[in-house]
Formats: C-alpha cells, structure tokens, sequence
C-alpha cells in the first residue's frame, strides 16, 4: 500500500500529506495523496467540500518550465495551436501540444506572467517527454527551463478568493485566466486564476523549500481542506474537463476531443499548426468520432471502456471516463461516438458487465464552472 | 465469523452462509455508491466474482467465499449502498448461500488470524 518505494517521486509537500493522514497512491511515477483521513476525509466528502467551500490541492507533480530566449514564443508556437504571441501580458491560455499528425500529445497552460517569455504547466505523466520534444526543438537562444524547484498548490472553490484575500488583497483583482508573478507569502511566486474544477480559484508555485510552510498557513483558514486526487478527478469529471491519457492521447485530435475552442483563431486563419490539414477538415465536418457527455440514466457508473451503443444496442464507440457525480447525484461519462450520435438528447446505451443501461447524450460541463469573470468597465 | 485473504465475511446458521465485505475492506475502498448483489438461485463455486462494489472511483469484484446456491442478495444495497460503509459487517451483507459443503467455512480465518493477516499488509 503506501511503503516506500525507490521508483517514485515525492512533491515536496509528501510529508504533509503522510501527516494529515492521507492514503497514498503511485500516480503518474509519484507518490501522491488519493483522499484524506477522518471524519471530513474520503472522496465524497472532500468532493462537496471542493463545490461548497475551498479546497487545497497539491498539484507539485505537474511539470512547469520557463520557456524563453528572443524568439521564444513564436517557436513553442510551431507545437501547438495556441495564440500565443497575440497573448496580453498578464494572461495565460489553454493549449494541446500536436504532434504532426494533428493527435494530441498532451493538454497545457502556457502564459506571460512576466516580461521574461512563456510559463508553461503540463501534465505530470507527459512532462518529460513534453520538454524532451519541445527543449529538443527549440533553436537559436529560445531555451527551456524546467522549474522542477518549484511546487504547484491548487486552490479552489467559491470561497477560495475571499481565503487568499486575506493573505494578499491584490489576488482579488486577477480575473479568470490572468496569470502573474509576484511576492506572495515572502517568496517569488507565479499566480494565475485558473484550476482544474470547474470552481472559481488560484494556481500557485512557489519554491519547493517554503511549499510545506504556504500549505500549513493557506490550511490555516477553517474554509480550507486539503484534497486528493480522488475527488480532483470527480470534480474536473463534473466540469467536463479531459483527462490527458484516458479522454484524449495522441490518436485524437483536438475537434474530435471537443476542444475546439483551443484552435486560436489567428492560427486556424494561418493553418500553421500540426496535423492543420486533418484539424481543419474536422472543423468543417470529417470527424469521425467526438467526445461526448453522457447521463447514465440507470445501473452501474459506466467507467472508462465500458462500450456505448445506440438505441438499437450496436457498439459505436466507447466510455474515456465516467463515475457518479457527487454533486448531480447521479452517474456521468464521457466517451467518443460518430458525430451522428453526439447531438444533445441522443438516447443511447452503454454497456457495463454486459448489461445495456439507458443513457443521453448532454451538455458539458455536466456542472455549471463558476469561473470568475471581472467587470467589465467601460 | 470466518474471513478470507480477499476480504470477505462468512456467517455461517445452519447450512446457510450470510456473506459481505469486511471493515478492512470497506474502509480501503471509501465511499461505496453502487452495488451489485446476485439473484437468488445464482450457482457460485468458490472464487467466483459474485458481486460488485464500486466507491467513487472504481469498480471492485467480490469473490464467493464459499461455493453454493444464492438464497437472497441484499436487495436494500441497491438504493443505500453507503450501508456497506456504516456497518460492513452487519446489515451491509451482500448475499446469503446455501453452502454445498459446510466443511469449506473451516477452512478459512478466524477473527484472530485475520486481524494478524491485515495487520501484515
């Protein structure tokens, strides 16, 4: 269960977790907490917590990097299908890695903190063969530094803003997707509004050395609980976010992945992205497969591989991820069909121990994001 | 009460088995929101997959202690399967059996010996 072993990473913030009790899991080559113990621990609990209050996340085990250098950003360009020059400073964006088939290599956030380049996070389980790829290609001075000193601390939930206002006012004002760098908690930090629940929060790193002290005093806050990667996959399930390596790998692109909306439309206008040739054919209609919602109207959560059928129980495609939604109170999925079964209101089955349950294509996310937006003023 | 290495219970009253997941087990799998329990009249040999159990994250095979026929699967699992969480070892049972040969219980832990096996993991 959770004894030692050698091949796995710990973040820096392993020994809190142990501490608070939490069973540890292998994850992505680290050891990582799954959920919590006592009576507020447990996937449920700290589920609704997440939706209801704030939620603290160590996210250490995700890659960061700076990538800098004089042409820097129009180069990290050529890997994905991000705007990434017509970016404000301040901003980050969401963006797929491709690779030259137009499959997705990994999903990221790349964004201008500082003056001083890129600041990019990618999954843990892609990240080094993310920078082995994109560090290899550069050229010229554009160079990649991966920041594995640094920790990654996720809060999130409708009372994460009024909780980290009160350790620095100035967080108040970033809205959804700002991205910055500055002094937080005593030590050089990069902040953006941003997380992976479908909740309103920050993203944070901060060196790894003061990562277990800004852990303890965020923890502090009586709104605050720490959570595990159990109820982080509940929760961007409900959102209708993608996992990396099960609701998208590198045989889909990003129109069948439904992520569309990562195609910048100054890069779809250049058609200078990879694979821009099957990508935009599938924005005008040749995708074969989509990833849809699903609601599991009846039985067992449908889980990633269980097969989906239409109406008439023919096999069409097949479940990427999917349990019960804490917060819905009922089962959900996502998974790939024909675009002809991907309309909302699609009656459809899925199959769970060879049984066909009914099941109905609907919107994602299955729970409403409750990202914050500032005001606009006039 | 009698316990296997997979984390079952039997009781065993007469030539009928009552059979469910211990507390060791339901603590490790957390919040369970689904069960499967099998019809009454299902034939099960030892070692059969004879439920399912699923927490939030995953789905787990129970495997049949003991072989026999099923006399009644704990209907009420299917809308309180958080019973199995509140009281694994009491009305969280899954199935009773008919037990082909009452010897096989024998064969398995004692309470003693399986509080030293879950103690070894």
């Amino acid at each position: 269960m959770s004894e030692a072993n050698s091949d796995l990473k710990r973040t820096p913030l392993y020994d809190a977790h142990v501490a608070a009790g939490a069973r540890i899991v292998p994850f992505a080559g680290y050891e990582m907490p799954v959920q919590y113990a006592g009576e507020n621990g447990g996937v449920l609990n700290e589920h609704r917590w997440t939706r209801e209050h704030a939620g603290l996340f160590d996210v250490s085990h995700m890659g960061q990097a700076k990538i800098t250098g004089a042409d820097a950003i129009a180069q990290f360009e050529r890997f994905c299908c991000g705007d990434y020059e017509g970016l404000k400073p301040g901003k980050q964006r969401y963006s797929l890695l491709l690779n030259d088939q137009g499959g997705i290599l990994d999903d990221l956030m790349a964004g201008k903190p500082d003056e001083d380049g890129l600041f990019v996070v990618v999954n843990a389980g892609c990240k080094d063969a993310d920078f082995a790829y994109i560090g290899g290609k550069l050229q010229g001075d554009a160079t990649l530094t991966r920041l594995e000193d640094r920790a990654l601390l996720a809060i999130q939930g409708p009372e994460a803003a009024e909780v980290m206002a009160k350790h620095e006012p100035k967080l108040a004002d970033l809205g959804f997707m700002d991205s910055v760098r500055m002094e937080l908690f005593g030590v050089d930090a990069y902040v953006s509004r941003s997380g992976y629940t479908g909740e309103d929060g920050y993203e944070i790193s901060v060196p790894a050395a003061d990562a277990e002290r800004i852990w303890n005093l965020i923890l502090e806050d009586d709104k605050v609980r720490p959570i595990g990667l159990g109820a982080r996959d509940s929760l961007r399930l409900e959102a209708g976010l993608p996992l990396y390596g099960h609701d998208a790998d590198e045989t889909t692109s990003p129109v069948e992945a439904s992520l569309g909306f990562a195609l910048s439309k100054r890069r779809r206008d250049a058609a200078d992205f990879p694979g821009a040739d099957r990508i935009l054919k599938e924005r005008d209609g040749a995708a074969g497969r989509v990833r849809i919602g699903l609601h599991v109207k009846e039985g067992a959560p449908a889980r990633e591989g269980a097969e989906i059928a239409d109406a008439e129980g023919n096999v069409i495609g097949r479940i990427t991820s999917g349990g019960p939604s804490p917060t819905l109170g009922k089962n959900i999925a996502m998974g790939y069909v024909p675009p002809a079964f991907a309309e909302l209101g699609t009656a459809l089955k899925v199959i769970v121990r060879g049984r066909q349950q009914a099941a109905e294509v609907v919107a994602m996310p299955f729970v409403a994001q409750r990202y914050y937006r500032k005001p606009q003023t006039a | 009460m009698r316990f296997t290495k997979d984390h079952e219970w039997v009781a065993v009253e007469g030539d009928t088995a009552t059979v469910g997941i211990t507390q060791y087990a339901a603590d490790q799998l957390g919040d369970v929101v689904f069960v499967e329990v099998p019809d009454a009249g299902k034939t099960l040999s030892k070692g059969d997959s004879f439920a399912v159990v699923e927490s939030v994250k995953a789905a787990s095979d129970v495997y049949a202690p003991v072989a026999g026929e099923v006399v009644e699967g704990n209907a009420e699992l299917g809308s309180a399967p958080e019973t199995v969480n509140a009281d694994p070892e009491g009305k969280g049972w899954f199935a009773k059996i008919r037990l082909n040969d009452a010897s096989e219980v024998e064969g398995l832990m004692d309470r003693a010996a399986y509080d030293a096996y879950i103690a070894s993991l």
